[in-house]
């Protein structure tokens, strides 16, 4: 990878990061075994998986890590953020912090008529007459239906954050331009990967003719997938490419943007195939046509699965301070997990490049192969 | 599936459909147009640098090869003329010598007809002056031998001593 100077402080700074978290996470669990019941720390293996699968999810508030003070209460360090839900009565906007921290569906907001209850990190609105949340054998609330939640979610604000992130790196950069035809400093670090995108992501895959038009949407798409992927590598906690409506977004952008550049000779392609007897036109119509929905439904899956995985693959890792503690002893424990979660993480430092790369290069091979003219036809 | 399809957020989709929309115009907006529109320019201006090079070059070529051709042609006419100058310089000896010749033959021709002329023209004078100085002398000759026939030698030698060769 091109990384210049800055670029190996960025990496310096994000292991020391990380070496600082592994130490909380393990330093967190001699005090929940002085502690009467642990008041939420996570030690048991089923917590830890409820911890991990809970932290792969979207969240309401930001949420840094939490301890217990001298008396035995769970402190939470983080900030709230603003939640918007579309119910029943119209638009309540509050903060996250109405919740009280609460993601079991026992606190219950009241806002403006509206009785509103967080449970995983999803809001219901509680049916009209009802005042506790109630739950089938499933888990499932019962006298309760969700509501269209608009929050700014925790992958929102980090959306936001990259974006604002990106919008001056590269506003920036485009300012230096005005002046000078070579730019200095952060910008000699970006050029290249612009170059990058352009010259061997966009031109080749969708052809000196038409790549203009792309490079818009497919440098967005490729700096804003590294950046998350990036950003979810520090212990801020971020998960914005692990967020299936998030890659789900980028995906049916990919496909409408694909559908809408079509040329004749891809439709012709996917409804009349030259070239074939007729009975095969005919059989592969609908094969062609279930391809197009295929090929975004890949990238989707793709990347949600792999920046999912990775995260739940450290986190586990992390997590062997807390579980092996009792065979290794709390040095040996942190160390080996350390060690491991470690390697793991540059592995998925190249990781977050890769998918960034992998969607936006198949974006713009699918993007290529709809505005593709078959002369030899 | 069903974990996946719960977890799926309609709102969140909403929220980041709307804003990678408008990420993405800012975007192309603010950062994609100019700098990949510099990025062009630089290349474009570096292309016609490289060309405008090769051309310099070109040109520099061609017009060493044209000196050398004009210095060639230069040094050709100048042999042609030294040449020619020797020639006309060997040309102008010889014609020169041989008008010389022709002059001095025609002069020595002449000036032996002048000797020749002078000379006929002396001889005759002294032919008449001899016959002269021969009748003047058998002329007194005569008158002495008449007269005194012991004086005939000193008075022939006093006459010889009296005639002159003129």
């Amino acid at each position: 990878m091109i990384l210049g100077k800055s670029g190996r402080n960025k990496l310096l700074g994000l292991i020391s990061l990380f070496v600082f978290c592994s130490a909380l996470a393990s330093s967190a669990a001699p005090k929940s075994d002085g502690g009467s019941e642990g008041h939420g720390a996570v030690t048991s293996e089923s917590e830890i998986n409820e911890y991990i699968l809970h932290h792969i999810k979207d969240a309401h508030d930001f949420h840094l890590f939490s301890y217990n003070d001298a008396e035995g209460h769970r402190k939470h360090i983080g900030f709230p953020l603003p939640v918007i839900v579309y119910s029943s009565k119209g638009l309540r906007t509050f903060m996250s912090s109405e919740f009280h921290h609460d993601d079991s569906g026992h606190h219950v907001v009241e806002s403006d008529g509206v009785s509103l209850v967080k449970y995983h990190e999803k809001i219901y609105e509680l049916n009209e007459g009802a005042h506790a949340v109630e739950f089938d054998e499933a888990h499932h609330p019962t006298n309760a239906h969700t509501v269209l939640d608009l929050s700014i979610t925790k992958s929102v604000f980090g959306f936001l954050l990259v974006s604002i992130l990106m919008l001056i790196a590269f506003g920036r950069l485009a300012k230096q331009y005005k002046k000078q035809a070579v730019p200095t400093g952060f910008g000699r670090v970006l050029e290249p990967l612009i170059l990058y995108v352009r010259d061997e992501i966009a031109r080749p895959n969708i052809g000196e003719k038409h790549y203009r038009r792309f490079t818009g949407f497919l440098m967005t798409v490729f700096f804003f997938i590294w950046t998350s992927n990036l950003l979810g590598l520090t212990p801020l906690g971020f998960n914005i490419t692990g967020q299936l409506a998030v890659t789900f977004t980028l995906a049916l952008f990919t496909y409408i943007i694909t559908q809408f550049s079509g040329t004749k000779d891809y439709w012709k392609h996917i409804f009349w195939m030259p070239g074939v007897p007729v009975p095969m036109k005919i059989i592969l119509a609908p094969i062609e046509l279930l391809g197009t929905l295929t090929k975004p439904f890949s990238l989707m899956i793709r990347l949600f699965a792999n920046i999912s995985a990775g995260h739940i693959v450290v986190m586990s890792l992390i997590s062997i301070a807390i579980i092996m503690k009792s065979t290794l002893g709390a040095a040996g424990a942190t160390l080996l997990s350390l060690a491991l979660s470690f390697f793991l993480t540059l592995i998925e430092l190249l990781v977050a490049f890769l998918q960034a790369y992998i969607f936006t290069m198949l974006s713009a091979l699918f993007i290529g192969m709809a505005v593709e003219e078959h002369d030899h036809h | 599936m069903e974990q996946l399809l719960n977890d799926f957020s309609p709102g969140l989709f909403i929220m980041q459909s709307v804003l990678m929309l408008a990420v993405i115009f800012l975007m192309v907006k603010f950062a994609w147009k100019p700098i990949i529109s510099a990025l062009d320019e630089r290349e474009e201006g570096i292309k016609n640098a490289l060309e405008a090079a090769e051309k310099a070059k070109q040109e520099m070529e061609s017009i060493s090869s044209s000196n050398e051709k004009l210095f060639n042609q230069a040094r050709e006419d100048r042999d042609a003329m030294l040449k020619e100058a020797r020639e006309m310089k060997a040309k102008m000896i010889a014609e020169a010598a041989a008008n010389a010749e022709a002059e001095a033959a025609k002069i020595i021709a002449s000036a032996k007809e002048a000797i020749e002329v002078e000379k006929k023209e002396a001889l005759a004078e002294i032919k008449a002056e001899v016959a002269q100085l021969s009748i003047s002398v058998a002329e007194k000759l005569l008158k002495e031998e008449l007269s005194d026939a012991k004086k005939d030698a000193s008075f022939v030698n006093g006459l010889l001593g009296e005639v002159n060769l003129k």
